[in-house]
């Protein structure tokens, strides 16, 4: 199907579902029960996990096949954040054109950093691709402001030309972008029962968006160029003296991650129009490799899965106060209560950054291949005692393959 | 003139001469071996044919163009395969992608951004491969790791992958180092079949003076960065120098 293997469809199809399917399967508690804090499925998260796993697979394509580790990702988010604004500042609040500028702009900005940062290899090209990233948020944050918006960021304004809606927003209120006339912000709610279930069109556009970068980024895993970049990855020597040029494909990789990182960024300036600095800091480019480090480097779903379990953290766990523990520990003595409040207490809330250490550090440490290392471990488990039911289980032990 | 003319090789790292003017030729489709005690120079001298080092002086010409300047995968392209001393191969890789990259590059050159294609359906490169791993008796492992097999057959799968290139030259450094007998001999029997039914060039540098001998067809003696001798096996195998050279006889 679509060209892809059995396997590899199979995996498109179950992402298909679980993105158009996601705002019931992430609003599992009714509304107005206590657990209704752990309710994932408003547009605003639901958006930021597929376009950070748009991100997140977009650098795997670099990280996971190449092995090269960049740590200057955000740059190319940022740069697609300004470009898609000033799409929607000069040309119109269609976000096609700004997502293409959003997406070309980040794909130069990433030919030049790749071409001199892939000069060296290892930690050294870590270190340029960092440096480049600072450099771009420091001229992002002040220098360039009249481009950037320096520290407030670049918003749009009432007067911005927008040459292509002309007279059509003429009526007094910032525009918000859209899809030739569906707003990105509308939702439709659908209420049964105590659950409300939120349908937001921005969600759903990048949830498309999402399913085909995964797909094209399945296409470039089962590629001769996905199977020169593992090369790279694996002995760069042998490949050189196999009469291949490494060059090329390591900048054409650098390339398309960027480009994805660039789509992602625009995606987030479509969802909320404005663009600032802080998208380029240091951190941000942390994220994603942590992102695709706790998924599971070089594995197809694992970024995605990466992607949604940190922003789930992020937007969830940190929202826990000391109140809400309270209540939860209601039931037990006041002086039991009040100790485990007193020792949960520093892995909620603004601790969320703790519990995320801790299971970054287990992942690491236990499961190297990422969360996807564990499902297909706990499939295993599963597997060989369907094998010992059935007596024939040889076949499932070869059909394990490096890249899920 | 041979397939490869080196002429006049001069290379100095430092205060030490590792090459002082190497002339050597290599006559095409014979199997030569270059030989010489520890230090004599003849990794230096490979390393000078493939773009790993340059020579400070000095010409090294295969089949007519020069390869000094050109960057290793050049060099590759042009015909000359290389097989190294502790097997390179993609170890991360199975058996079978192991054998279609180097398909793909004989067929697709240097670089080629053929992103989208599936490999599965790349039937010519695949066939070629399958065909490969089927000479180089391996067709049962080509869903293997390649990191998790023997050296002998790590051993077997890089000359495969050199082969299903179609070098004109194929240069071997020490290829049965740190091999058990068995190994070697199976090493030694899969070199003379290539050079008996390819096409090719054979190039080998080696300590084991058993594997020498029974594949060469002429040998140069490297001592000190120079070639001492280069004769026919028979004549060396008795030549006065060469025993100096290697058993520091002066009687």
């Amino acid at each position: 199907m679509f060209g892809l293997e059995k396997k590899d469809a199979r995996l498109l199809l179950l992402v298909l579902a679980l993105t158009m399917f996601a705002p019931f399967i992430l609003n599992p508690f009714p509304e107005g029960s206590g657990w209704a804090q752990f309710n994932a499925g408003y547009p605003d998260l639901m958006q930021r996990f597929v376009i950070f796993g748009i991100f997140a697979i977009g650098f795997n394509i670099l990280f996971g096949l190449t092995g090269y580790l960049s740590f200057g990702h955000a740059a190319f988010l940022g740069v697609g954040s300004y470009s898609a604004v000033w799409m929607f500042k000069l040309l119109s609040m269609n976000v096609l054109p700004a997502i293409a500028l959003a997406v070309v702009t980040a794909g130069i900005f990433a030919l030049i950093i790749g071409y001199v940062s892939l000069r060296r290899s290892g930690i050294y090209f870590s270190i340029l691709t960092l440096a480049f990233a600072q450099m771009s948020f420091a001229l992002a944050y002040s220098v360039l402001t009249p481009i950037t918006g320096g520290e407030t960021g670049l918003q749009l304004a009432l007067d911005d030309p927008r040459i292509l809606d002309g007279a059509a927003h003429a009526a007094g209120n910032i525009p918000v972008p859209g899809l030739f006339g569906l707003e990105m912000r509308d939702s439709a709610e659908l209420v049964l029962g105590a659950w409300v279930f939120t349908f937001n069109i921005g969600y759903y556009f990048s949830a498309f968006v999402m399913l085909a970068s995964f797909y094209l980024a399945i296409r470039i895993f089962r590629s001769p160029f996905g199977m020169m970049l593992r090369a790279i990855k694996s002995n760069q020597q042998r490949l050189n003296y196999t009469g291949l040029n490494p060059r090329p494909y390591t900048l054409a990789a650098f390339v398309i991650s960027g480009m994805y990182a660039g789509l992602a960024g625009g995606l987030m300036a479509s969802m909320d129009p404005l663009a600032g600095a802080e998208r380029m800091f240091w951190t941000a480019s942390g994220e994603v490799v942590l992102m695709t480090i706790l998924g599971g480097v070089g594995t197809l779903i694992g970024p995605v899965l990466g992607a949604g379990m940190i922003k789930y953290m992020e937007n969830i766990l940190s929202k826990i106060n000391s109140d809400i523990l309270h209540t939860w520990f209601a039931f037990l003595p006041d002086g039991l209560e009040n100790l485990l409040v007193t020792l949960v207490y520093p892995f909620i809330g603004k601790g969320w950054h703790l519990t995320l250490g801790i299971l970054f550090m287990l992942v690491v440490i236990f499961l190297p291949g990422g969360l996807v290392e564990g499902g297909q471990r706990i499939a295993k488990l599963f597997g060989r005692k369907k094998a010992k039911d059935t007596d024939g289980g040889a076949d499932a032990a070869n059909s394990t393959t490096p890249a899920e | 003139m041979g397939i490869l003319d080196v002429k006049g090789v001069n290379k100095r790292f430092g205060g030490l001469q590792a090459l002082g003017d190497v002339n050597l030729s290599i006559a095409e489709n014979s199997v030569h071996a270059i030989i010489g005690p520890n230090g004599a120079g003849k990794s230096t001298l490979l390393n000078c044919l493939v773009g790993k080092l340059i020579p400070d002086t000095g010409s090294v010409m295969f089949d007519g163009k020069s390869v000094l300047g050109r960057s290793p995968h050049e060099i590759n392209q042009m015909g000359i395969s290389r097989v190294f001393q502790t097997p390179e191969i993609f170890g991360d890789l199975t058996v079978m992608e192991n054998m279609l990259i180097p398909c793909f590059a004989k067929r697709d050159g240097s670089f080629e951004m053929n992103a989208i294609g599936s490999v599965m359906k790349q039937t010519d490169v695949i066939e070629k491969a399958e065909a490969m791993l089927v000479d180089m008796n391996m067709a049962d492992k080509r869903h293997m790791n390649a990191a998790s097999m023997s050296r002998g057959d790590k051993r077997r799968l890089e000359i495969g992958m050199c082969l299903s290139q179609e070098p004109r030259l194929l240069l071997l450094d020490e290829p049965t180092a740190g091999m058990a007998r068995a190994d070697t001999n199976n090493t030694i029997d899969l070199l003379k079949q290539i050079s008996d039914e390819r096409d090719i060039t054979i190039a080998i540098i080696e300590h084991d003076m058993h594997v020498v001998f029974s594949l060469a067809q002429r040998i140069t003696v490297l001592a000190q960065g120079t070639p001492l001798v280069e004769d026919t096996p028979d004549n060396i195998k008795g030549h006065p120098k060469v025993r100096e050279a290697y058993l520091g006889e002066s009687a």
